[in-house]
């Protein structure tokens, strides 16, 4: 180990060394670590005012995860039907969301690192950069308009005359499904693209030239060695998607909650910093715990997908 | 089954760049065929036309007498192996091996029972359950002609596949090749663009330079009667002098050089002898050709003075530089223990008899 550190400043030398070593250590601590130790503090302590915090009023206690278990002391449900509901709605229309993104950006990813040539590939790569300068809010509206009652998709579909009322996509959610498939696509595009890109071209070839058809080239070939791009890819779409806010807001149908938005309601408009914290931290913690559960069973390393 | 191959006025264009010119060769049915060349001559080019991954701008390609046009290379009675293998690092070996069997539906068993017979033929039995990342280079190189194999082609094309190994393995491998070949009995089309491969293994061998097939014979015919300047000097090694024909004798033709007159082999090119009287000749003349001349008397003898001498064990390499030549001229003799031994510095004759000299039309030579 000591050895391990005299090697490291001998490469670095000292000053870069030891600001490498602040640098990842601030980084990890103050930007990582505490936070969320401050998070989970509050979280299992009672809600009491700011001027209270740290008195003696401000005793440790279970009752935010109780409540989101339970729901209401005074409540008559064996379990927070709603709250849970809310939970297990995010949880499967995230997971839908990241499926969606699959089938759509693996064909994408795989036609700019192996059909697209030069320029072609460039300019498909700026359209899908671009229009991401365009802030989340403004393309959260932007699809409200678009998807809306007198929006440009139901005039199209009228027009041509296959509706015949306009059809409430907002309120069946296909706004925020939409809104929000698109809102991930570079993250889902990118590490697919990486991992395609660096397969040998001939192995491909090689495949076609025993026979294979193409959906067999992709199923054997293509796929395996995109794996671990494909599950990077999968899981900062699943996460974000699971932890978005504003698409929710904007382009949510009013019968549908995300889960964000309870964490959002207890921090803002109930005033709940504890409750809130209790909700934000099942939420990340039940994600990360999903998401690895997954890698297990598709047989991916952590390491993998960082490559 | 085995097939031949025919490729009949092939042209394939780049756009404005032409790799391959007027290509008409038949492959017959059963044979190791080689394609030797320089690289960047557009051996992978006309490889790739075979096996269909590009189809010719102009011309046939025929397998077993079917015009291949419009088939594509999932379609076509050809394996190909790779210059890099290609073999798929995320599958066993025998899963590799036994690709083609997946793709036609082959169930898991019977696939697992074809890929086993396939290492035996390898010679890499019980190796099925590796990674093929586990393997060594030589085992790497036969499992990807196994996996070709189980393919069943008629015709099986390898670009180059010795080439990242080292030489005693290559040379092993060669061995190795045509033995596979002559068990399986099926057509073997080698691209190559090591001389050696090419003489050792092949029934015929084609020579291309720039696109263009400069002859094909077998490998005996090649090194003793090249019939261009390009063969002459790409096959082996070649001493070349040039000169003017002076006059046409038979077989033979008189080549006035300024090394002296050297009488050679007036080679035929498609049943015509091509050199006349008065027509830009070269005279090629292999190291092992020569001899100093001592007390016997030679049809051709040249003035040279010993520049330096190399011993190879069982060959000496004498290098002269010879009177109206610019270039260093080679001699290799047999190291039979009696050889005298010419020190350096000192003026000597050397010689050649007419029929081991070979005189071409003056055209481009092979860059060194
Ligand atoms: N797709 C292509 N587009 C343009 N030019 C090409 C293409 N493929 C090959 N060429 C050109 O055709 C020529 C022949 O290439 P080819 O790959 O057949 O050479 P080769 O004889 O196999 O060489 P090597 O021994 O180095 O593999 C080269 O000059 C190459 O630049
Ligand atoms: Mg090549």
């Amino acid at each position: 180990m000591s050895t391990y550190w005299q090697n490291y400043f001998k490469k670095n030398g000292l000053a870069l060394g030891l600001f490498m070593l602040l640098a990842v250590l601030i980084w990890t601590l103050v930007m990582i670590i505490l936070p969320q130790l401050y998070m989970m503090d509050f979280s299992f302590r009672a809600n009491v005012p700011p001027p209270q915090w740290g008195s003696e009023t401000h005793v440790y206690t279970l009752e935010h995860y109780r409540y989101l278990i339970y729901g209401n002391v005074n409540s008559t449900d064996a379990i927070n039907y709603i709250d849970l509901g809310v939970f297990g709605r995010t949880i499967l229309a995230s997971i839908f969301v990241t499926l969606i993104d699959v089938c759509l950006c693996y064909p994408v990813a795989y036609y700019l690192a192996h059909v697209a040539k030069g320029g072609w590939g460039r300019l498909m790569v700026m359209s899908l950069i671009i229009p991401f300068w365009v802030n989340e809010l403004l393309r959260a509206f932007a699809f409200k308009v678009m998807f809306g009652t007198g929006g440009v998709i139901n005039d199209v579909l009228i027009a041509l005359g296959i509706l015949d009322q306009p059809y409430d996509f907002i309120r069946e959610n296909t706004a925020l499904y939409s809104g929000l498939v698109y809102a991930y696509i570079l993250l889902m595009i990118f590490p697919i693209y990486n991992a395609v890109e660096s397969l040998d071209k001939n192995q491909i070839e090689a495949a076609r030239d025993m026979g294979s058809p193409w959906w067999r080239i992709h199923w054997r070939v293509v796929i395996p060695h995109a794996k671990p791009g494909i599950t990077s890819g999968c899981t900062m779409v699943f996460m974000l998607t699971a932890g978005a806010l504003a698409a929710p807001q904007i382009l949510g149908g009013p019968s549908s909650l995300w889960f964000t938005q309870l964490v959002y309601k207890w921090f803002n408009n109930s005033a709940n910093w504890a409750r809130g914290s209790a909700y934000a931290l099942v939420l990340l913690i039940l994600c990360i715990v999903f998401v690895l559960l997954m890698m297990r069973f598709f047989k991916v390393k952590l390491g993998e997908i960082a490559k | 089954m085995s097939a031949d191959v025919k490729l009949e006025d092939v042209w394939i264009r780049f756009g404005e760049f032409v790799a391959a010119r007027e290509v008409n060769i038949h492959i017959q049915e059963g044979e190791f065929f080689s394609f030797l060349g320089p690289s960047g001559c557009g051996k992978t080019t006309l490889l790739r036309a075979v096996s269909g991954f590009l189809s010719p701008s102009e011309g046939k390609v025929l397998i077993g007498g079917n015009d291949m046009a419009g088939i594509g290379p999932n379609k076509r009675p050809t394996a190909l192996i790779f210059q890099n293998l290609a073999l798929f690092p995320l599958m066993k070996v025998w899963e590799n091996i036994a690709f083609a069997l997946e793709v036609k539906g082959v169930g898991k068993a019977e696939r697992r029972k074809r890929a086993d017979e396939l290492l035996e033929l390898i010679a890499l039995p019980d190796q099925g359950d590796k990674m093929v990342n586990e393997l060594s280079g030589g085992q790497k190189q036969r499992v990807a002609i196994a996996r070709a194999l189980a393919a069943e082609p008629d015709v099986l094309l390898l670009d180059e596949p010795l080439s990242a190994l080292d030489l005693k393995l290559r040379q092993h491998m060669r061995t190795e090749l045509r033995a596979i070949q002559q068990r399986v009995g099926i057509t073997f089309i080698y691209i190559t663009h090591d001389q050696g491969e090419a003489l050792t293994m092949s029934d015929h061998v084609a020579v291309m330079s720039q696109g263009v097939i400069e002859q094909v014979s077998d490998g005996n015919t090649i090194y003793d009667s090249p019939e261009s300047s390009f063969v002459a000097s790409f096959v082996g090694e070649n001493n070349h002098f040039a000169g003017t024909v002076t006059h046409v004798d038979g077989d033979f033709v008189v080549v006035d050089t300024p090394s002296g007159s050297i009488r050679a082999r007036n080679i035929e090119r498609e049943g015509q002898k091509q050199l006349q009287s008065g027509d830009e000749a070269m005279v090629f003349i292999r190291p092992e050709s020569l001899q100093f001349c001592d007390n016997q008397s030679f049809d051709n003898t040249l003035n040279a003075v010993v520049e330096r001498q190399e011993f190879e064990g069982n060959f000496w390499h004498v290098f002269l530089d010879v009177e109206g030549s610019s270039r260093t001229v080679s001699l290799s003799m047999v190291n039979d223990g009696s050889s005298v031994v010419h020190d350096v510095g000192t003026s000597a004759k050397i010689g050649c008899n007419a029929p081991l000299a070979v005189a071409l039309p003056a055209g481009s030579l092979a860059a060194e």
